[in-house]
């Protein structure tokens, strides 16, 4: 799994569609609802099932991010799965956002 | 992560949403991609990397700029406004390039060696009024410069400040939340698009999902109308642009009950025109935003609870923050140093510091960045005890009139060519309405030199905007012993407020 900043993604399982920010400094296993995300341009449908204990949702426009291996993942469509990497659940980035300035 | 990405989220997910120009008839976000992917397929042909853009604001600007990114061409909009043998000279630094060129600007640069010129009724037919079949997206390209903008130096030559896709993007996503504007909201643009403001609204309004408008040059009286027609709800303004907005609304009545935000930057805000307008506007949150070409757009801003709280503080500490640029952005480490290289104690002023992704600083072929990423802005400023920064202008001499970087050099090298001047000296001056005015110190060899016809001398050579408003006569100029030119003496002599 190439996790590079910008490479899209889907989850195997639901709609989310997620963005990659900032690369893990390991490599490791993206995983939606549980299980191994699949790129974006891959024809595979969603199936199977949400897995319980990953099944908190992926929302529109929040960052994820897990504090041990630094990826940073960007909700691009929601879904019903919630997002880990190697298993370990990703956190929602609380960011207050800020005003527009341009 | 190249900044076509940032359009491409927007066009997958809200294809219907509007993305660009008059409520009735403008484009949504699935259009402006497909039209954005027709110029790049056709870029992608023209055998350069680089789309030069030489023409008023529209929605060519945008569409152009994603289609730049597609085709893996670096963007570069170009002062139309220099004269024609500056221009030409910029344009001639491009080639090999292609130039969009706005029809009546064509003629002032026809036949420069390498560059390309498509007129832009040619490319708005082509690739705005007609609807081209939705493309293949092409492969991203190795050429990770996204945009190149040239900016005014200390030295006159305009030098080429290099901005990455990587300094773009991040900036982008780490200051705007993906799709969280309202569906009603829309930007109007009326900064120019050779201005690094230019090129940020157009990547955040996108990512944002918000619909851009745009003012193909900067009135007062079509600001305001715009604004009212369109609905606008956000804008971003230099000081001067909101000194004349505001005098336009005192006389025609109109509240702009729409308008929800309004940043600005680009230049001291005067004190007496920002309070101004929150007297006027008390329905908008007023932004200030502080940041360089070289940074990517805004490092700092000051808020509207910071602004509603200064306005209404009888505690000057609080009250002066009307006059900061507020706190650094979470995603920027920001510090004050002295000469030596150590860090500034509160309220102390010092050079400004940067730090982050988005933090370029870098010209083509000259990185102005230290290894462990800091970047000197060349502003001076200080930080109070809170946090809050101020900004005191350039460190060096550029002056910032009505948010036009002049650098004093050239008008002194004019002005040094009249015979009748011994020595001459070029600064900026405080002004209410322009931030800062251009004024010359004079050593002159004739008791009775005739001003007027010294400003026709600096016109006819460079352009108004640059030509003096104010002369000073003086018997000789303060040097160092290096006989370097202290210009900041000469400054605190004649900076009184206007």
């Amino acid at each position: 799994m190439d996790i590079k900043p910008g490479s899209r993604w889907k989850s195997a399982v639901c709609d989310a569609q997620l963005v990659v920010v900032r690369p893990p400094k390991q490599a490791g296993e993206l995983q939606c609802g549980g299980v191994a995300v699949l790129e974006l341009a891959d024809a595979t449908a969603p199936g199977g099932d949400v897995h319980p204990d990953h099944a908190g949702g992926v929302m529109i426009g929040k960052r994820y991010t897990d504090a041990e291996t630094g990826i940073e993942v960007l909700g691009a469509k929601a879904g019903r799965g919630s997002l880990s990497f190697d298993g370990r659940p990703l956190q929602l980035k609380d960011a207050k956002p800020l005003p527009a300035s341009d | 992560m190249h900044i076509p990405l940032l359009l491409d989220l927007m066009a997958d997910v809200a294809p219907d949403r509007m993305a660009l120009g008059n409520l009735d008839g403008g484009l949504d976000f699935g259009a402006m991609r497909s039209n954005a992917r027709a110029a790049a397929a056709w870029l992608a042909t023209c055998g350069t990397d680089k789309a030069v853009f030489v023409g008023l604001n529209g929605n060519a600007l945008p569409v152009l700029m994603f289609a730049s990114g597609m085709a893996g061409c670096s963007f570069v909009p170009v002062n139309y406004r220099l004269p024609d043998a500056e221009l030409r000279k910029l344009i001639a630094r491009t080639v090999p390039s292609v130039v969009i060129v706005d029809d009546d600007m064509a003629a002032r640069i026809e036949g420069i060696d390498g560059a390309t010129l498509v007129t832009r009724s040619e490319f708005e037919a082509r690739f705005l009024l007609a609807s081209p079949a939705e493309g293949e997206p092409l492969d991203e390209s190795t050429n990770d410069i996204a945009v190149l903008l040239f900016t005014s130096g200390t030295t006159g030559e305009p030098k080429a400040a290099v901005l990455r896709h990587a300094n773009l993007t991040s900036y982008v996503m780490s200051t705007v939340e993906f799709m969280g504007a309202d569906e009603d909201e829309a930007a109007l643009i009326s900064v120019p698009p050779y201005h690094i403001a230019g090129i940020s609204a157009v990547l955040t309004s996108a990512y944002g999902g918000r619909r851009l408008v745009y003012l193909p040059a900067f009135t007062a009286e079509e600001w305001v109308a715009a604004a009212a027609r369109e609905k606008i709800t956000h804008a971003m303004v230099v000081p001067t642009m909101l000194d004349r907005i505001l005098d336009v609304l005192e006389k025609t009545g109109e509240t702009l009950p729409a308008l929800r935000a309004l940043s600005y930057g680009g230049g001291r805000m005067p004190e007496p025109v920002i309070a101004r307008a929150l007297d006027r506007l008390p329905h908008v949150d007023f932004v200030n935003a502080y940041g360089l070409t070289e940074t990517s757009s805004t490092i700092a801003l000051l808020g509207a609870e910071d602004h509603r709280a200064a306005f209404s503080s009888s505690d000057a500490q609080v009250r002066r923050r009307l006059g900061s640029v507020g706190k650094p952005l979470p995603s920027i480490e920001l510090e004050i140093r002295r000469d030596d290289g150590t860090c500034c104690a509160a309220d102390e002023p010092g050079e400004i510091y940067v730090r982050g992704e988005q933090v370029s600083g870098e010209y083509l072929h000259k990185k102005a960045i230290a290894d462990d990423g800091w970047f000197a802005t060349n502003d001076a400023g200080w930080l109070d005890a809170d946090g809050y920064l101020f900004v005191d202008g350039r460190l060096d001499d550029v002056i910032v009139r009505g948010g036009e970087n002049i650098s004093p050099g050239e008008i002194e090298d004019v002005l040094r060519q009249h015979a009748e001047i011994a020595d001459v000296a070029v600064l900026g001056l405080p002004c209410v309405q322009w931030g800062e005015k251009v004024a010359a110190v004079i050593v002159s060899r004739n008791p009775t030199l005739d001003v007027e016809a010294l400003s026709q001398h600096v016109r006819n050579q460079l352009r108004s905007t640059k030509t003096p408003e104010s002369w000073f006569f003086r018997d000789e100029l303060p040097y160092n012993e290096t006989g370097k030119l202290l210009r900041r003496v000469l400054k605190a002599e004649l900076a009184k407020p206007d």
